[in-house]
């Protein structure tokens, strides 16, 4: 109150003055303020000097970077179509999320991977691998949303919400129901670490969309198209504020396959719910007319969606349904060797048209009892009689004339014990067995004995169901091997093996062949009328460690396997299959006479129609579903 | 005696500079919110600073010994509203520090409480009657002061409270503190930053250690500064022009109306632009210099140069927090930042200097 007073009382003249003369006392101290004032706009004025004329390009070009984005137009992966033309794998459109690793806060993962249902901990380690790369390489999130994802990320790609969020259109996979010709198609996915870090994928970046098996993969290359690019100017929210050039993308190239589509509808159909394999080939070109091997997956699941226990469950299958058996089933081919044995004995002339074995049901080899699988024994049996009744006897006494050796030169020049070559991935090459391949392997020597087992194709001998239909297929063309192929190649190719097989002795081993169907056989329940179908059933034993790995009683069964062909002289269909513990080789039977009759059906019915019939295999292929594409 | 108290003794100069820079910043809000949700702000803005020219009127017209007099009843109701903000403060990107008061306007009580404190420590000061500050006059200032800081700390808003901080630093310096004191408040306040590290939340340990090194996480907590440093730079000499600079327009610039809004103009009109707003600044604090200097009597150089040391922090962090020279704070730039608080009560520490200086020939 004393300042009111003060003011008040205007004679109270000695206080005021001391006032008045003491609003002076800190007059230095104000200089000195004066002074720190200067220093203060100084240190400002440098500050904005550095930033504005010293480094003005460098914070432009900043300013540039942060505005101008280039975003990726997806290019779709081209169609995979069967020999017909018609559609086996195609492309739908739908969304995929990306992480823009520049607008990355990390507090903001943990509730986009609970509105996306990710595992959040998947996320962050996800992002942590990414931490090497330049941060313009954006994070795939999740491909093919759904329809509450995308409610979810439309939500929140607005301003008080997730700015690293950004939606893509993309091209999606799709592949025929019911896992039809899955393995042989294969799937895609994104890249993985050890796939970029390998030479074959050197181009890639992470993310990338690449096949992963099956003609997917073999023909990546082809099927991959050059993604666009579109450049745009963004604000902080990634916004489009306006675009400012489009390189369009261009599409994968469709790739149309040698398969045709109703056999392998036909051949998925006979094979049921049973495990094995069919492989279907033209023996005169090498192509592949169908490829199965079951039990089956879904790709669908693949091509983006699959979750890591999904994948552990397909992994963790004892019957490993991702196990492409046609061309990765090494397995012992049983008496579907013998034809290849009768023509290794002619050729050699290690037996004579004469030749006669006396099958009593069993004979003794170097100190071991080897048995015939007929107990009563065939009796007296010519090489005829020994392939079409499956004589094991007979194929003893060839194999002991024989030596090991000699199987083994004539069983490569049919093309075991090496991969065919398809055009597919993973091919397994068997073994056959010799007495270099013993020394080499066990460092032990050939034991004659041992050669007793491989004549009748047992002991070390394995083939791939695919080798197999190759071997027999090039034996029934006197003796030409073509390449088994899944794509027609650019150029007509020569035959990968010619042998000179005497045409005689060709025709002697097809002779035994078609009266195992067609005669007095083993097969003659799958007898195709109008058809002569040759064949050789084979009933394998397993491997001693295969009977340790598994516990299903079933799962001890003898493996079944056929391979036929149709018509004898130069055939234009050659069919192996395989059916893991089906027993015995006549139940195989069956399925190759189904597919092979599919085939002369739909080739008379083509005559007598003049055009393509109606598809069996229509049930199988997704059209392009509404509900997915129209978002 | 009303014949120096009329208006055309206002300190004109003053008044014209603050109007210049308020009008500049009217202009770089407009610019910096078209096409968002803050495009009235400009307006707002304008309706603030015709409001502030008004209190500012009013505030000159109040003889300052009669504020001063009043000075312990503005304290005890400043703290009074602190301790309320809390409690009744809308939520406002972490921290309460605004009171809703109608009509979408917030009043921001902790802005007002400056007011208050230079007022009070003027009073004190003016009180002494002394060349030299004792220990326990350091003792009972650092309590005044330290309570309202302590308040708004908690809201949390460290950054205000350290504008309160500066206007007792200036006051001890004027009122004559001793160098003994002053070297030994300096030695705790060194012994005790690393103890305060413990007491800062973890956003404001983050913007400690960011303004250390910005690049340690650039697109979170790193991610104002280095936007700011990219606006700052790429506006060059001359700037990008009104409404075209990148990184204001197209939103890569934080809150580019309010507490970077330098940076925004930065860009938009270059280095230049730039010394001439320093330029007017320099003028306004000279400008209540002068009037410190001319000031009757002890109180009112106190006002005077507590209301100039203020303003030159708030001009310091703010403008240095723009370009990195500076840990990221929520202060406002003084008459440019969009804000109705800080308009006003800027407009109204104008009005003390002003009411000095309307009383500068009293005798």
């Amino acid at each position: 109150m004393r300042y009111l007073r003060a003011e008040r009382e205007p004679d109270s003249l000695p206080a005021r003055t001391l006032f008045r003369d003491e609003a002076k006392f800190a007059a230095g101290k104000i200089a000195a303020f004066q002074y720190l004032i200067v220093a203060v706009f100084v240190f400002l004025a440098l500050g904005y000097w550095d930033l504005q004329v010293l480094n003005e390009e460098f914070y432009s070009e900043k300013a540039q970077q942060n505005q101008i984005k280039s975003l990726p137009i997806l290019a779709p992966r081209g169609k995979i179509l069967d020999r017909d033309g018609r559609v086996i794998v195609d492309n739908h459109e739908s969304y995929r999320l990306i992480l823009s690793r520049e607008n990355l806060r990390p507090a903001h993962l943990r509730p986009i991977a609970l509105g996306l249902n990710l595992d959040p901990g998947e996320l962050e380690a996800k992002v942590r691998r990414y931490s090497k790369q330049p941060t313009y390489f954006a994070i795939p999130l999740k491909e093919e949303l759904s329809l509450d994802e995308l409610a979810f990320v439309e939500a929140f790609l607005g301003p008080s919400g997730f700015p690293e969020l950004e939606l893509i259109k993309s091209q999606y996979r799709i592949y025929p129901k019911g896992g039809l010709a899955a393995h042989l198609v294969g799937y895609v996915g994104e890249i993985s670490d050890s796939e970029l870090n390998s030479p074959d994928w050197a181009h890639h970046n992470p993310g990338d969309i690449i096949g992963k098996t099956g003609v997917e993969r073999y023909y990546n290359e082809h099927l991959t198209g050059v993604d666009g690019q579109r450049q745009v100017r963004v604000d902080n929210r990634m916004n489009t504020r306006e675009v400012l050039g489009i390189k369009e993308a261009v599409p994968g190239r469709d790739l149309r396959l040698t398969i045709d589509l109703d056999l392998q509808v036909v051949a998925e159909l006979a094979m049921e719910n049973r495990r094995g394999a069919v492989v279907a080939l033209d023996p005169r070109s090498g192509e592949v007319l169908a490829l199965v091997s079951h039990p089956s997956f879904d790709p669908n699941r693949f091509s983006s969606r699959i979750t890591a226990r999904e994948y552990a469950s397909l992994v963790q299958d004892p019957y490993r349904p991702l196990f492409n058996r046609a061309l990765q089933a090494q397995l012992a081919p049983g008496s579907t060797f013998k034809p290849i044995m009768a023509l290794a004995a002619l050729e050699s002339g290690a037996i004579d048209d004469d030749f006669t074995v006396h099958c009593s049901g069993g004979a003794t080899w170097y100190g071991r009892f080897f048995k015939c699988h007929r107990r009563g024994g065939h009796g007296t049996v010519n090489l005829k009689t020994a392939i079409a009744q499956s004589c094991d006897v007979f194929f003893y006494a060839v194999g002991n004339r024989l030596g090991i050796d000699t199987i083994a030169h004539y069983a490569e020049l049919m093309g075991l014990g090496n991969r065919t070559g398809i055009d597919l991935p993973g091919e397994k090459e068997g073994v056959v067995p010799s007495t270099r391949w013993k020394i080499r392997t066990q460092r032990e020597k050939w034991y004659a004995g041992e050669t007793i087992s491989v004549a009748i194709g047992q002991g070390a001998l394995t083939v791939t169901p695919l080798q197999l239909a190759h071997a027999i297929g090039g034996l029934a063309m006197g003796g030409v091997f073509m390449r088994p192929h899944v794509v027609r190649p650019e150029k007509p190719e020569p035959p990968v093996r010619k042998a000179d097989f005497n045409p005689d002795n060709v025709r002697k081993v097809v002779d035994g062949m078609c009266a195992v169907v067609n005669g007095w056989g083993t097969a003659s329940a799958s007898r195709i009328p109008g058809i002569e179908m040759c064949g050789k059933t084979g009933t394998a034993q397993l491997a001693s460690n295969d009977l340790l790995r598994l516990k299903n009683s079933s799962d001890w069964h003898d493996n079944a396997w056929f391979v036929g062909f149709a018509p004898p002289e130069n055939p234009e269909i050659v069919v192996a299959v395989l059916w893991e513990n089906g027993e015995h080789g006549d139940m195989a039977a069956p399925i190759a006479r189904d597919v092979i009759k599919a085939h002369f059906d739909k080739k008379q019915r083509m005559e007598r129609l003049g055009r393509q019939p109606a598809s069996l295999a229509s049930a199988w292929l997704q059209p392009p579903d509404p509900a997915r594409s129209a978002r | 005696m009303a014949a120096y108290r009329s208006i055309r003794n206002l300190d004109w100069v003053l008044l014209l500079v603050a109007v210049a820079i308020a009008g500049l910043g009217i202009l770089q809000i407009y610019s910096a919110t078209i096409d968002t949700a803050w495009r009235s702000a400009w307006w707002k803005q304008a309706v603030f600073l015709a409001s502030g020219l008004l209190l500012m009127w009013i505030t000159s017209r109040i003889d300052y010994h009669t504020l001063l007099g009043q000075a312990p009843v503005l304290y005890a109701a400043s703290l009074a509203l602190l301790v309320l903000t809390p409690l009744v403060g809308s939520l406002v990107w972490g921290s309460r520090r605004w009171i809703p008061v109608g009509f979408g306007f917030k009043f921001q009580p902790s802005e007002f409480v400056k007011l208050v404190l230079v007022l009070l420590i003027a009073r004190y000061l003016a009180e002494l009657k002394s060349d030299r500050l004792e220990g326990r006059d350091l003792w009972k200032l650092g309590l005044l002061v330290g309570i309202p800081c302590g308040l708004v700390a908690a809201q949390p808003d460290l950054g205000t409270a350290l504008t309160y901080a500066s206007i007792a630093v200036a006051g001890v310096f004027f009122g004559g503190i001793r160098w003994q004191h002053a070297l030994l408040l300096g030695a705790a306040v060194i012994v005790l930053m690393p103890a305060g590290w413990f007491v800062l939340k973890d956003y404001q340990k983050a913007r400690l250690e960011t303004f250390l090194d910005p690049m340690k996480d650039p697109t979170g907590k790193g991610y104002q500064v280095i936007q700011s440093k990219i606006a700052v730079g790429a506006g060059g000499i001359w700037g990008r022009g009104v409404a075209r600079g990148s990184q204001t327009q197209l939103r890569f610039l934080p809150v580019a109306h309010t507490d970077f809004i330098i940076s925004a103009f930065a860009e938009e009109h270059g280095f230049v632009g730039i010394l001439v707003v320093f330029g007017l600044y320099f003028l306004l604090l000279m400008q209540i210099v002068q009037n410190a200097q001319a000031a009757p009597d002890r109180a009112g150089m106190f006002i005077c140069m507590g209301v100039c040391s203020l303003l030159l922090f708030h001009l310091l962090v703010n403008a240095g927090m723009a370009v990195g020279r500076m840990p990221v704070t929520g202060i406002p730039l003084p008459l440019m930042s969009y804000g109705g608080s800080s308009m006003l009560s800027v407009f109204m520490m104008l009005g003390l200097v002003n009411s000095v200086r309307l009383r500068r020939f009293a005798a």
